[in-house]
Parts: C-alpha cells; structure tokens; sequence
C-alpha cells in the first residue's frame, strides 16, 4: 500500500507522511487539472460509490468529478432516492452495494462514526466525505493544499478558525491535520459553540475576532448554519456579526496580508461578507479547485496508484 | 445452562460455606430435601436415595440478587421474556431479580403487576416487578402504589425516564412513606444532557459526539438526595456513574439514612476510553464515563457510599445495536458477566475479599429491597450457587443465556464463575 492505512477515516492520529504524499500527489493532479483534456486513465476498471446519507452539493460533485477524471466508474447514492426511506438499515444498504462489487466508498453521513462503523460490515475501501459533527479528512486536505499552495509551507503557519466549532468537522479535521504539519492554531466563536475541552487538543482560544486577525496568517471561516440561529445558539445574525462577521471594515483595521478561507456554502452578510469574499485576500475558490485535484490524489493513492516523489 | 428440578435429597458435598451473614466461612456440607435446606456443616442421618454434588475446591454461598433488571415481557419478548431472562439470571448466580416498568405497556398498574407475578410463577427464580411511578411513565400523573405494592410490586420507578418535574418527584417520595418502599429515580437532567451520546470528554470532543456531562447527573442526584430528606422517604439512586454523584451521596447520607445506591459491573468495569472505536454495545444510560469516576465508583464501595451492585441488564436485538452510533439503542446484557467482571475488578482491588464481594451480590440488595437475606436458615428454600472465584475465562456467545447478546464484555478475560445456581427448587449447571 501506497499510504499506511486502507481507509481514509479522519485525520487525528494520520501520519504526516501520508499528508505530505496525498499533498504533493494533488498538486500533480492540480496540473492536470490545468490542461485542456482534464481526464487520465489511472483508475480505469475501478468501481467506486458515492454514498450520500446526507444532503451535500459540492463535496459530491467535487468527488464525482473526481472519479471522472480518473477515469472511473462512480455510482451515486443519496438518501432520499433510496431505500433508506424504505426502512432498510444502514448495514444492509451497505453490504447490498458491496456486494456487487465495489472497490471503494466514499461515504457522508449525519452520524458521527458511521465511516468507521462501515469498515465493520464491508471490505472496500472507505474514505470519510464528512461524518456528522466528527470529521470531514478532505476538506481539511484541501485547506492544507490551498495553505500550500498560497504559503509555501505548512509549518509554523499561523492558522484560525472562526465560527460554530463544536458542530464543525471542518474544524476539527483542520485541527488534527495542521497540528500534525506543524502549523499553530486559534479558535474563534461563541463560547457556547466550543467544544469544553478543546484546550487540551494543544489549541489557543480568543472570544475576540479582532485579537485573531491580528495574529493570524490565514484565517478559515466557517460556516454559520442558519438553523442554529435562535435555538438559544446564536441570538440573531447580526449579534452574531457584531461579535464575529468578517467585515471588510475589520479587515481594513488591520493593515496586514491575511488570507481568507471558506469550505463553502458561503452565507454573505452573516459570517463573511461579500467585499471580503469577492476580494483579494480570499483563496475560497482555489479551494474548490484543490478539492477536486486533493480528492484525486486520495482516490489515485487509496485505489493502487502508485506515489512519485 | 442445564436446567432441571431439583432430586428430592441432594448433598452440596465438600465446599466452602461462605455465609456473608455471619461473615463466615467454613469447611462442610449442605443437605438440600425438597429444594430446601435440611442441614448444615457434618450432616447425619443422609438417606440412601441421594444426589451428591461435589464442591471440592469451591465456595457455596447465598444467590445473588438484582435489583435492576429489564425483562421485556410484555412488549419486546423478541429481545428477553420472563422466562429466557431467568435463565441468564440463572446463569449468572442471580436466583432473586427485581425488573425495571419500562415494557410495553409500561408495569403502571395493579393489573400489570399481577401479569408479571402470575406469569413468573413457574420461572426458576424470583421475579419482583418494580411499578411505575406514574401512568405510562408520563413523569406527572402518580399510579395506584398502594394497590400495585398489594399486587407484589417491590418499589416504584420510571425506570430510564427521568422524573424531570420536581413537584412530581417530591410527591412520589411523599406518598411512598405509605408504602415504606424505596423510589428509584434515573438521575438525569435531560436538558442538560441534552441527547449526550458519550461522556462528555476529551474523547466526545475528539469523536464529534454529543457530550453527556457528569454534571447532568450530579444535579439530578441532589435534587432527589434533597427531597429525601425534606420528605423523609426512601430514595434509592440507581447505577449511580460520577465522583460528584458519589460526593454528593457520602455527605447526604450522613444526614439522612433514607438513601441507598447502586453500580453497575460495566461502570466499575469500563472507561469512555473504550469508547474510542464507537462500539455501539457500550453506549449505555447513564455513559461510561471517566476513569477517574471509575475510581471513585470503586472507593464508594469501599466506604459504603455505594450500596449494592446491580446489573441494568438490558437487552436488545443484534440489528438495534448494529446500526449508527446515533441510532444504536442503550444497554447492554449484564446478568452472565456480572460476577466475573466484578470480582475481576474488585479482587485486583486489594480492598475487597470475596466475603465483600459476595456482600454486595447477596445482603445489601436484599436489604434495599425489604427481602430476607439470612438464607443459610434451616428449612428456607434453597437460594444457593457454589463458584469457583479464581477461575479465568473469556466471555464469548456460548455463556449468553440471555435472548440477546448485546454485551461489550463479549471477548473479555473475566475471573470468577458460578458452577451452580440453585433456586426455586431447579438446579443448574453452567
């Protein structure tokens, strides 16, 4: 095996090695991506399914087109066009697709642990498309690639994050992969919207956002979900903006370079506003460019492609 | 289990009584006639016609009781019945077993009661219903205590709902000093806890799962220790978790000695840390919690602040516990493993003997629930187990007696097993 392990689960405890490797193999695939026929071979004859328990729009899409650039054959399952509706179990869903012959899952599911839980009932291999309030190991490999991309290096880059942490697996993927590359952490948001003890992942904290763009080198928003809104959570959108919008006005106190990251979908005027979004110092859409180029590279190392220096 | 009737004489020959009674523990004989015991120690006079069991190398002691059991029957009998959770009771050294109202329907009337207590008759142990406190576990309209205790109900509880209105609860503790039976109330804030998945931890914020807090329970506690006293009634906390719970039950219990509590064998058996591979048979109500509540959970048997050890056996079917971690239902099975988890744990404990062990399996449930514990009296039908308390084995499927297999001590190295359970005139052989 290319990486040390068969499935792509999470990021906590994920050697660096692999990162580096899933990295630098995305950043060739990123050059294919820049040619004008986008499409290799190198997964010709794989099967892989797309198992969507949850809504998502650009995280499958991102995989799927993918998978078509590699050249392999990609099924897509959403919940609410199958049997799940039906009342079928979420074992049986699964080892009824392996059954005809999968080689590989990429799974999103609304429960935490659910990836993990699949490699229990089937053999191919699994890789982790966001998993409730766990992990979400791409979008963070995206994030690294893009930070890459954009610094040079990893480590010793000053990274925050800001928003609704303890519902976020963008988050916490984010943290276990750039603790592992080396690079610092803040957090921000409401401290009803922390996780109590997030101290002890070897993280800083500030309630101040002004505090965090004054220290940080790039900064990673994080979507605020408007559901949240008025279940005691967040009182209102512009208390929340008040508090932890990313205004161009804010942006504007500090006279410094500072990059601006979003995983998408992008809620204007509540936790990022439209100048700042539209504006210089954001990468947002280089991000979803790296996506796919990042999803590539795992699919092409996890599924037999062979890693070049 | 094998199971059959008991022979008309039978001689438990060459065994360790170990009486928790008396705390004695002595060399000798027990003459069984009828299912009852006849004699004690040197027996004379033994008839011809007898069956010998031989105890050489193992200790004969009184069978164990659980007050916290769950059943299924009626409703869910596809995952225990009455009779099938006999038999791992039997199987684990329990001849005395008090189950927990949360059926379907729930055990909230005298009819109810009277289903249970007419349907156990011909099980192999003793079956004690526990009634809800209120109608259909609504946690506000009280049921008929008096008629139910009159139909046999033991004590009173909603069982896992958690009576969240304290005006409700301090009735209940109220009119039962009518009764003069224990109310047991799952200590939860359900709002605080607010669907916590696991322990609320470092590790529930590593895994992304809902945290539970220890807090959620710990103010429950108090508020049920503090309408205790208020009310001067019986309050027994059950599968108590937490060090703050424990904290809070030690000073109470100074004031006020209404209060009794129990542990269950996986919460003295297990920490959140085994939580990491979100296997789905460990997630229980209350949660596993930290390993230094653990500890606590240990010294509160020590000093007494615990009171008894009592299983929470819960089954469920394979596909409910197969299934996502959000989903997967709570319980796990606990009348099999019980002893040898426990003794496990607390003989490596150098605090505890077997006599302590045997004590919290035997006299401190039965006093809770107003049973007779002295059992070794002449003429008493026998409830009796021998066991080999240094035995080691590894807990597997073949030793589930139960419908149900969701255990997590499934592949565990556990120490202690029960060779007999004699009960109700039946014997069987593990």
């Amino acid at each position: 095996m290319v990486l040390s392990e068969k499935h792509l689960l999470g990021l906590k405890g994920y050697p660096k090695k692999d990162i580096q490797k899933i990295i630098k193999t995305a950043f060739n695939f990123r050059e294919v991506l820049e040619r004008p026929i986008k499409k290799v071979p190198s997964l010709q004859g794989i099967t892989i399914v797309n198992l969507f328990f949850e809504n998502s729009t650009r995280t499958r899409i991102s995989f799927e087109l993918a998978q078509k650039r590699l050249s392999a054959d990609s099924i897509n399952f959403s919940a609410s066009s199958s049997s799940l509706k039906k009342g079928e179990s979420f074992k049986d869903t699964a080892q009824n697709i392996e059954a005809m012959k999968i080689d590989a899952v990429v799974i999103r599911h609304p429960s935490a642990g659910s990836p993990k839980i699949l490699t229990d009932f089937i053999d191919a291999c699994v890789i982790n498309a966001g998993d409730g309030t766990h992990e979400h190991p791409t979008q963070a490999i995206l994030d690294m690639m893009s930070l890459k991309e954009k610094f040079g290096k990893l480590d010793g880059l000053k990274i925050g994050i800001v928003g609704d942490i303890i519902h976020s697996r963008v988050a916490l993927s984010n943290i276990y992969g750039l603790l592992t590359m080396g690079a610092e952490i803040t957090l921000c948001g409401p401290p009803n919207l922390m996780p109590r003890f997030i101290r002890d992942f070897g993280i800083n904290i500030t309630y101040n956002i002004d505090e965090l763009i004054e220290w940080a080198d790039a900064i990673n928003v994080l979507r605020i979900q408007r559901e949240r809104m008025g279940h005691n959570l967040i009182p209102s959108i512009r208390e929340y903006r008040y508090l932890f919008g990313i205004t161009n006005e804010r942006l504007n106190n500090h006279k410094k370079e500072l990059v601006i990251m979003h995983p998408g979908p992008m809620n204007r005027g509540v936790e990022i506003d439209s100048e700042v979004a539209d504006g210089d110092q954001a990468i947002i859409l280089d991000q979803v460019l790296n996506g796919v180029a990042s999803r590539m590279a795992i699919l092409f190392l996890l599924c037999g492609g062979k890693f070049k220096e | 289990m094998r199971l059959k009737k008991i022979g008309k004489n039978v001689i438990l020959k060459g065994g360790v009584i170990l009486d928790p009674v008396s705390r004695t523990k002595t060399q000798g004989d027990i003459w069984l006639n009828n299912g009852c015991i006849k004699m004690i120690g040197d027996l004379t006079d033994l008839p011809s016609d007898k069956e010998i069991i031989d105890c050489e190398g193992k200790f004969v002691t009184h069978g164990f009781c659980d007050i916290h059991s769950h059943f299924r029957e009626p409703g869910r009998e596809d995952k225990e019945t009455l009779f099938t959770g006999s038999l791992a009771a039997m199987g684990g050294g329990f001849t005395r077993v008090c189950i927990m109202p949360n059926t379907n329907p729930p055990l909230d009337s005298p009819e109810s009661i009277k289903f249970i207590l007419d349907k156990s008759k011909t099980c192999p142990i003793h079956i004690h219903p526990i009634g809800a406190v209120t109608k259909n576990q609504n946690g506000k309209d009280l049921t008929e205590m008096g008629l139910m205790l009159s139909e046999g109900a033991i004590a009173f509880s909603d069982d896992g709902i958690a009576i969240q209105n304290s005006k409700v609860m301090r009735t209940a503790l109220e009119y039962s000093i009518v009764l003069n039976v224990p109310i047991i109330n799952h200590a939860e804030d359900i709002h605080l806890s607010s669907d916590g998945l696991i322990h609320e931890s470092l590790l529930s914020n590593q895994l992304g799962l809902r945290g539970n807090p220890d807090s959620a329970e710990a103010i429950m506690v108090f508020r049920d220790l503090e309408l205790s006293l208020i009310t001067g009634s019986k309050l027994h906390v059950p599968h108590v978790t937490t060090e703050k719970s424990v904290n809070l039950i030690r000073e109470m219990k100074i004031k006020n000695n209404l209060i009794t509590a129990e542990v269950t064998p996986h919460h003295l058996y297990f920490n959140v840390e085994y939580l990491k591979s979100f296997d789905t048979n460990l997630k229980v109500a209350p949660p596993i919690r930290s390993e230094n509540d653990r500890q606590s959970l240990i010294n509160a048997l020590v000093d007494g602040t615990i009171d008894c050890i009592a299983t929470d056996h819960a089954p469920h079917t394979i596909h409910e516990k197969e299934t996502t971690f959000d989903l997967a239902t709570c319980g796990m099975i606990g009348l099999e493993s019980c002893f040898g988890a426990v003794n496990k744990i607390l003989m490596d404990n150098q605090r505890f003997e077997l006599m302590d062990i045997i004590t919290l399996l035997t006299i401190k449930p039965r006093k809770i629930m107003g049973f007779e514990y002295d059992l070794f009296k002449k003429g008493s039908e026998a409830e009796i187990i021998v066991i080999d308390p240094e035995k080691e084995w590894v807990f597997n499927q073949e030793n589930i007696k139960s419908k149900s297999k969701n255990s997590a001590f499934l592949g565990e190295r556990l120490i202690g097993v029960i060779n007999y359970t004699i009960s109700k005139g039946f014997i069987g052989k593990n």
